[in-house]
């Protein structure tokens, strides 16, 4: 049977007072995180060993197993908080589950073995308390915890689709009133203001207007949106259907990778179900108001989260962009007035139309309101996704959040903003975060990819790699673009295999700049970046692979010999049965006589890797 | 369309509002180098060799000025240090990929580059899509297209096969630039090797030489809506 449309605001606060009346009945919650990255570790059989104990429990009348998106924590993935507890346990596997239901979900016991141990050997039981959440503001990502992304009833359970119904009530010019007051700056790299974009589509001539959604998300590394669509993307269509009221829009898009079939799934069930309810389609909550969303799938090119090249491509046309002189809120989408705006912009929108511009103002830094969400990844303790207040500094985000480098070596730099970002050096670890802050040092927000890299890195070698997946990406239209990565990309390959020469990091920021002034998108005139923050904050490591033919992390393969330090080996032979070429030989229990012959090391470094005692070294 | 104030090389001047740079400059003699754009199409802004400098209020940008239309009161500069910085990295750039191809060794010329600092190649092509857009715009058969990304990027037809809609008329060859498609007319047949198309030749109904290709005959009867008989004379013998 399905519901009964929605037709105000009165009939919605009684649904979902009639919902939380519904699941009072059950005592305990126990939400699992089943996003793509926990179902990669494994959530779906724990789930499944789930659902089969609490009917061998017969407690499916009690329980209530909601199965949600990506909680953050991806590092400690499979996990789950149990209600109203909040009892957090991490790492599980279905073997854990049966003892799960029946001691803490039937009579209340703690496992301990479960609990998240702090750095300190305290075990910690409740999930607010676990460091990696305790320093975040999880104002957008939190929910993904408290609702079942394919149920609509979780969502209104919490108080979803009440800033629409809120919105319809209030006057177009106030809502845009109210983004622009709150200062909300679009997430997905540019960091223009919000509110003055919908104005600019609202008064643009034209019709019909549209309105996008862009989840075409690509830096290496970031999948913030990802976990929103998947998880909660009812805030999204919110989000959208709110802006579409405003501007003046009846038509939108949503425009997702190809390579993310989940939140594919989910955004559609999403779009199905507010259709359902009366919040999507015709007339909605009965304002007279119409809007409907179409999903597009991406094809995986990088390119297309640019705004033109996305709309083009949205087109049916091949995604490459345009010039932006006459703006896509003029002329967009088929020359129509079209505004489009991230996904975590997009979810955003609710706090601001819900709580208003004042309270959200409170958040951030003077030119950076509200949280971000960052996806922490690489050299780090606590890899996953951290939704933190503008203007906290990135010592805290990787050190108080992150836990640190891994194995506690020593920070060498960050990656903000994607592969057109920057490297951020440990001088600068007490930057405050913001869109500004970030820009001035050289790097930039970006979507919120933060790739954090030990002392085993070659900044020279990550240039390199950046440029490698640029050059892939550049669609190739323009000359700079196109031409200009493909030879920095070959004088960077030059200098990380030996063949660097004086005159090449002048060569490469005479480039820089060319691509930063005259490239057509913003594909060329960021890709510069990486190149530029790790020669202004790294140059002794290009000097030493130009002059010396050194790579001083040891990365850089035609750069480096292994040796045995006869000092510290002590004979054991492990290296000898690890090393793919058989290119260690010595004298076992006869640590001085161990040698690499350097004719046939392919410079692999599993030995470096297996050796327990330190004993191989790389010069 | 209303008139505005800009002013181009120092020199103060009205034009009407929405006119791009390039025809503004092209209408007072100052030349700007330019080698995707053509008149008689859509601008592409992909070569980036008419990048001028363009400011407002103490601030400046690099537009190009093929696809930038004047819609307030700005100042340009199509000569200076920096414009020319910026062109000569790109023939630069394009000499380094195309060395043979004499449009660009006479801009490097003209720059006084000698010897590109890159790697070379031997490519023929500088991908400016003059003879995708003349096939789209113009002939309106859409035989050919960009295909790969980025440094694998090629104008051919769908899948690099023979492409039904090619009528062989030739406009690509005529807009190239370069020289890169080459066109072979022989005993009644005209083949364009780099798009695997070949079609047989219609004769002049006055002198009979071999003149178009029939399809091509056929694709301008229907699409101009006249006799076939408008057609079947060559441009020679036409009176």
């Amino acid at each position: 049977m399905s519901p009964r449309k929605i037709r105000n605001k009165d009939e919605l606060e009684e649904l979902k007072a009639s919902i939380l009346q519904k699941r009072e009945q059950k005592r305990t919650v126990i939400a699992i995180s089943v996003g793509t990255c926990g179902l990669a570790r494994g959530a779906g059989e724990v789930m499944a060993a789930f659902r089969e104990e609490i009917e061998k429990h017969d407690l499916s009348d009690e329980v209530y197993l909601r199965e949600t998106g990506c909680h953050g924590f991806c590092e400690k993935e499979p996990l789950i908080v149990i209600y109203p507890n909040g009892i957090f346990y991490h790492s599980l596997r279905p073997k854990d589950v049966p003892e799960i239901v029946s001691e803490t979900v039937v009579k209340g016991n703690i496992i301990d073995r479960l609990l998240y141990k702090s750095l300190t050997g305290e075990k910690i039981i409740c999930e607010e308390d676990v460091p990696f959440y305790k320093k975040q503001k999880r104002l957008i990502l939190g929910n993904n915890r408290k609702v079942d992304p394919t149920d609509i009833e979780d969502y209104i359970a919490i108080g979803g689709y009440s800033a629409l119904a809120k919105a319809l009530s209030m006057s177009r010019e106030k809502i845009i009133e109210e983004v622009k007051k709150s200062v909300l700056r679009g997430r997905g790299g540019g960091g223009f203001p919000t509110g003055i974009k919908w104005e600019t589509c609202r008064n643009a001539a034209g019709e019909p207007k549209y309105v996008l959604c862009n989840a075409d998300e690509g830096d290496p590394g970031a999948y913030m949106d990802r976990a929103l669509l998947e998880g909660n993307p009812h805030s999204v269509i919110e989000g959208m259907i709110i802006g579409a009221y405003a501007i003046g829009s009846a038509q939108g898009f949503v425009y997702v990778r190809n390579e993310y079939p989940l939140a594919l799934k989910n955004v559609w069930i999403a779009i199905e179900k507010a259709k359902e309810y009366g919040f999507l389609g015709e007339d909605i909550l009965c304002s007279g108001f119409d809007f409907d969303i179409e999903i597009n799938m991406g094809g995986g090119a990088f390119v297309c989260g640019e705004s033109t090249a996305l709309m083009a491509s949205v087109e049916g046309k091949v995604g490459e962009p345009r010039a932006k002189y006459i703006h896509t809120t003029e002329s967009g989408l088929w020359g129509k007035p079209s505004n489009l705006n991230n996904v975590e912009t997009w979810a955003n929108v609710l706090l601001i139309i819900n709580k208003g511009a004042e309270w959200y103002n409170k958040i951030g830094t003077e030119g950076s309101k509200g949280t971000k969400i960052f996806s922490l990844v690489g050299k780090v303790k606590n890899t996953g996704l951290v939704e933190v207040p503008m203007g906290i500094t990135l010592r805290e985000i990787i050190y108080e959040i992150g836990g640190g480098i891994i194995k506690d070596k020593k920070f060498k730099a960050a990656q903000t903003g994607g592969p057109s970002g920057g490297c951020i050096p440990e001088s600068l670890l007490d930057l405050p975060v913001d869109f500004d802050e970030l820009t001035k040092i050289g790097s930039m927000m970006g979507s919120g990819g933060m790739i954090v890299m030990d002392e085993g890195t070659c900044m020279v070698d990550v240039a390199r790699y950046f440029f490698n997946f640029l050059r892939e990406e550049s669609c190739g239209k323009c000359v700079p673009c196109r031409e200009g990565i493909k030879r920095m990309l070959e004088i960077l390959t030059d200098i990380t295999e030996g063949r660097g020469k004086k005159g090449d990091m002048e060569l490469l920021e005479e480039l820089s700049e060319v691509l930063r002034d005259a490239s057509l998108c913003a594909l060329g005139t960021t890709a510069p970046n990486p190149v530029l923050t790790t020669i202004k904050y790294f140059r002794e490591e290009y000097e030493a692979h130009i002059k010396d033919k050194k790579c001083p992390a040891g990365v850089c393969k035609e750069l480096i010999q292994y040796f045995i330090d006869w000092e510290k080996c002590t004979g054991c032979d492990r290296c000898v049965g690890y090393c793919p070429e058989g290119a260690i030989t010595g004298e076992k229990k006869k640590g001085d006589t161990y040698i690499i012959n350097q004719n046939k090391c392919i410079k692999c470094g599993v030995c470096l890797d297996m050796c327990k005692l330190d004993a191989v070294i790389v010069r | 369309m209303p008139k505005i104030g800009i002013i181009i090389d120092g020199n103060r001047i009205e034009v009407e509002q929405g006119t791009t740079i390039l025809d503004t400059a092209k209408e007072r003699g100052i030349y700007i180098p330019t080698l995707c754009y053509h008149e008689s199409l859509e601008p592409y802004a992909a070569c980036r060799l008419c990048t001028v400098e363009v400011s407002r209020g103490g601030r400046s940008k690099m537009v190009t000025a093929c696809n930038y239309p004047l819609r307030e009161e700005i100042e340009v500069k199509t000569d200076s240090e920096r414009v020319r910085r910026i062109r000569r990295t790109i023939v630069e750039l394009l000499l380094a990929s195309c060395p043979n191809v004499k449009i660009i060794r006479d801009l490097a010329k003209e720059m006084d580059i000698e010897e590109p600092r890159f790697k070379k190649e031997e490519n023929d092509c500088i991908l400016c899509g003059l003879c995708v857009r003349a096939c789209s715009e113009i002939v309106g058969v859409e035989a050919i297209s960009f295909v790969g990304r980025g440094v694998d990027r090629e104008v051919d037809t769908p899948f690099r096969v023979t492409s039904e809609a090619c009528i062989c008329c030739g406009s690509c060859a005529y807009v190239c630039p370069t020289g890169a498609i080459e066109i072979e007319d022989k005993d009644g047949v005209r083949e364009i090797k780099k798009f695997h198309a070949s079609q047989p030749l219609e004769r002049c109904k006055v002198c009979g030489n071999y003149f178009a290709p029939r399809v091509q005959i056929d694709w301008m009867t229907k699409k101009l809506n006249l006799p076939r008989e408008n057609f079947e004379v060559c441009p020679t013998c036409k009176p």
